[in-house]
């Protein structure tokens, strides 16, 4: 009896198998190729740097060639340098919109965090009905903005406002209040809205980074006297600081490049006293055709977005290292 | 005219205006454009929702006429120029665009010659009102086939000016005042949106501006003359106009918020299209006055806005069609607007209109619907003869569509009543039109 050949079925076609087969080669150099770290990475990489290059490079790059450049609509432009950018810092509804995109950011921050703090510490107490109270409070963050900002719209009408009219009523105001109709108003009006929107973010997020603490820590500080601030200043907020530091650059990027909400809750109104820097923007750019000058205006932001996220990995790199 | 005449003319400039579907007529059949084409037009959401169901409606009957599917959008009026930024620029969207004010300027190097379309209409039809000269040629070229022209008047409650001892609508802007100041006291102000809005806030404060001396720009349309004496009177009288007499929540209105406000009887006048009439009459059941009775009887118009010491001006919305240049159905395009402005076909838009949106030629102006029509409707017959254009006196030039679309003359007033000095308003105003016009 004939012994079988590894690799066969110790028959004729066993036979076949064991043979070498010309095309044999083909797989054993994909192999080899993948076997290959650096071609690995590269073909596994080629997805994500396609997209990346196609959705965030090739945009970025026309947007700083349009910045350069006096495009406007229907008509291809020429390199004018940084005209644009000087038009615009000598534009009065730039400055306006440039002072107005720091404000909104900074007071829509601060509130997001206190209150998004203070939700998420309530939040992780025990009590009935914990789970229904946790997923409602991320309603205003699944809502879409343009619809749930056109319901504060209608709240805030200078006519019909609801809030006035409960006011009113409750013989707290004897005229109505201007919610939007007035540039202060108005600009508090959206932080409102941002704060409300944005909050459930913090809050969920800060919530997270709460259940993650060891609740003996907690213990140990009580059984030696410390009061409830004291437990929270000294034990919970250092080891919250981390996920606090991540929550607040993703919201002072979104914050600070918003559109949507003052687009529709104000236009930018009353007398660009509300414009922030997108919304103005998209004025010059997209309503007004002037491509050039509104991708000047946009990347305005681009320096200051860049601060804020190298401030953010320079401290998660410190806090790695410690 | 009579009606047998109307329609001798009107059938005639049918005719011309066939141009090209004479033979689509004579063959009886549609002509052969590639199976499965479609034509895109892309217009603002009608302020009298009929006459979009109007256009709808037809879209069948141009399908069977052109062999080609007709698609109508509509979008709301402040997201137009954004829609036809982003289309021209990705050489991709709707094949007609509508186009207001003078919008071709502006986009003029993506928009085809339509001569040829044009002006076969307007010479059929009495000639098109001048400022469609004005609004849709540029460079003597027509870019866009004017359709129509939205007037404006004061819509104002009969009642309630009676009540105070009002009984015909003031002549100047001062009598206005007035009047408003004593309507204000009883809760009953003049409406008046001056947010960034584009429809009811230019129409206002440009005529204004204009009716007290003032302009943005000489006749050649390259000097800024703003900083006038008539300009900065002009922002004095709106400072005292807004505090005596308008409802000052006004500054974050939009086009639609004084419908409703008057609607609801918040507000005793505003100027507005004839919307606030048609509406209040075709929804008479609903749409009652504080005794219960339709309101709609109780609803007069007063045009143009009141006299200034430099006269008395308006400006309306006139609208156009354009062909886009990446359209791939240009020829198709041209035909369907040819179609749309045959008379049987035009005079059923025309009419469901009841004068909000009134003919772009003057023929229109005879068509025996006028003579049907409420008498408080019957201000908007001439109208369009009436309107200035944005850049007045000097261009209707791309730069004044720029000025138009920053709402620099309307946030000049914006500014004013919300406490800046009149001078330091229109000081502002200079600088920022500056940078446009001799920038």
């Amino acid at each position: 009896m004939k012994k079988p050949i590894a690799g066969g079925a110790g028959s004729v076609a066993g036979l076949e198998v064991a043979l070498p087969h010309p095309r044999a080669t083909q797989p054993q150099r994909l192999t080899r190729f993948l076997e290959n770290e650096r071609a690995l990475a590269a073909i596994l990489l080629a997805p994500t740097v396609l997209i990346l290059g196609t959705f965030i490079a090739y945009p970025f790059i026309m947007g700083v060639w349009l910045s350069l450049s006096s495009t406007s609509v229907g008509n291809v432009g020429e390199f004018v340098g940084f005209k644009n950018f000087a038009k615009a810092w000598n534009d009065s509804i730039f400055r306006t919109a440039f002072g107005n995109t720091f404000y909104y950011t900074f007071w829509a921050t601060i509130f997001k965090l206190t209150l998004g703090m203070w939700l998420a510490l309530l939040l992780n107490r025990h009590f009935r009905g914990k789970r229904i109270v946790r997923a409602s409070m991320l309603l205003p963050f699944i809502v879409p903005t343009v619809l749930s900002t056109f319901a504060w719209r209608w709240m805030f009408d200078p006519t019909f406002s609801v809030l006035n009219w409960l006011l009113y009523k409750g013989g707290l105001i004897t005229t109505k209040l201007p919610f939007l109709s007035d540039g202060v108003y108005g600009m508090w009006c959206a932080i409102t809205v941002n704060t409300w929107r944005g909050m459930p973010f913090f809050a969920i997020t800060l919530l997270a980074g709460l259940q993650t603490i060891n609740p003996d820590l907690h213990e140990a500080a009580s059984l030696d006297g410390a009061n409830g601030w004291k437990r929270f200043w000294h034990v919970t907020w250092p080891l919250l600081k981390p996920v606090t530091v991540v929550v607040v650059v993703f919201s002072v990027i979104q914050t600070f490049s918003d559109f949507q909400l003052i687009y529709v809750l104000t236009g930018g109104g009353p007398a660009n006293s509300t414009h922030l820097l997108a919304t103005y923007a998209y004025q010059v750019g997209v309503a007004t055709g002037l491509l050039g000058e509104g991708a000047a205006i946009s990347l305005f932001m681009l320096p200051v977005l860049f601060v804020v996220v190298w401030l953010q990995l320079r401290y998660l790199r410190r806090m790695e290292g410690a | 005219m009579r009606r047998r005449e109307f329609l001798k003319t009107t059938g005639l400039a049918a005719g011309v205006a066939a141009t090209g579907l004479e033979s689509i007529v004579a063959a009886r059949r549609a002509p052969a454009h590639a199976q499965g084409t479609r034509l895109h037009i892309l217009r603002w959401v009608d302020f009298i929702p009929e006459a979009d169901v109007e256009l709808k409606r037809q879209a069948p009957e141009a399908s069977k006429a052109l062999g080609a599917e007709v698609v109508f959008e509509f979008i709301n009026f402040n997201d137009l120029q954004p829609r036809i930024t982003a289309a021209v620029q990705s050489g991709a969207g709707a094949d007609i665009i509508m186009m207001l004010y003078n919008w071709p300027h502006l986009y003029a190097s993506a928009l085809v010659d339509v001569s040829d379309v044009a002006e076969p209409i307007g010479k059929a039809q009495k000639g098109y009102y001048d400022v469609f000269n004005v609004t849709s040629k540029v460079d003597g070229k027509w870019l866009a086939v004017p359709h129509g022209i939205v007037g404006n008047a004061i819509a104002y409650r009969r009642s309630w000016h009676t009540e105070i001892g009002v009984k015909e609508f003031p002549q100047t802007w001062d009598e206005w005042r007035e009047v408003g100041r004593k309507l204000k006291a009883k809760g009953k102000p003049v409406g008046q949106a001056l947010g960034h809005s584009a429809g009811d806030p230019p129409t206002f404060a440009y005529p204004l501006l204009w009716s007290f001396g003032g302009a943005e720009v000489d006749r050649t349309g390259k000097k800024v003359v703003i900083n006038s004496k008539g300009a900065v009177e002009a922002v004095k009288f709106m400072q005292a106009f807004w505090k005596d007499a308008c409802d000052e929540g006004g500054l974050a209105w939009d086009d639609t918020s004084n419908n409703r406000a008057f609607h609801s009887g918040e507000i005793s006048a505003t100027l507005n299209g004839a919307s606030i009439y048609i509406v209040a009459k075709r929804q008479r059941e609903k749409i009652r006055d504080e005794k219960g009775e339709p309101m709609v009887q109780d609803i007069e118009h007063a045009a143009l806005l009141p006299k200034g010491p430099a006269g008395q001006f308006a400006l309306y919305v006139p609208f156009q069609h354009s062909v886009m240049k990446y359209s791939k159905n240009m020829k198709l395009a041209k035909d369907f607007v040819k179609w749309l402005h045959q008379k049987e076909n035009y005079e059923r838009w025309f009419q469901v209109n009841e004068g909000y949106s009134v003919g772009s030629t003057k023929t229109w102006e005879e068509h025996p619907m006028w003579s049907r029509i409420d008498r408080p409707l019957q201000v908007f017959r001439q109208a369009a003869r009436q309107s200035r254009m944005l850049g007045y006196p000097g261009p209707a030039s791309a730069k004044a569509t720029e000025s138009y679309t920053k709402y620099i003359v309307v946030d000049m007033f914006a500014k004013a009543v919300q406490g800046m000095k009149a001078e330091d308003a229109v000081k502002w105003a200079e600088g920022e039109l500056s940078k446009i016009y001799e920038g």
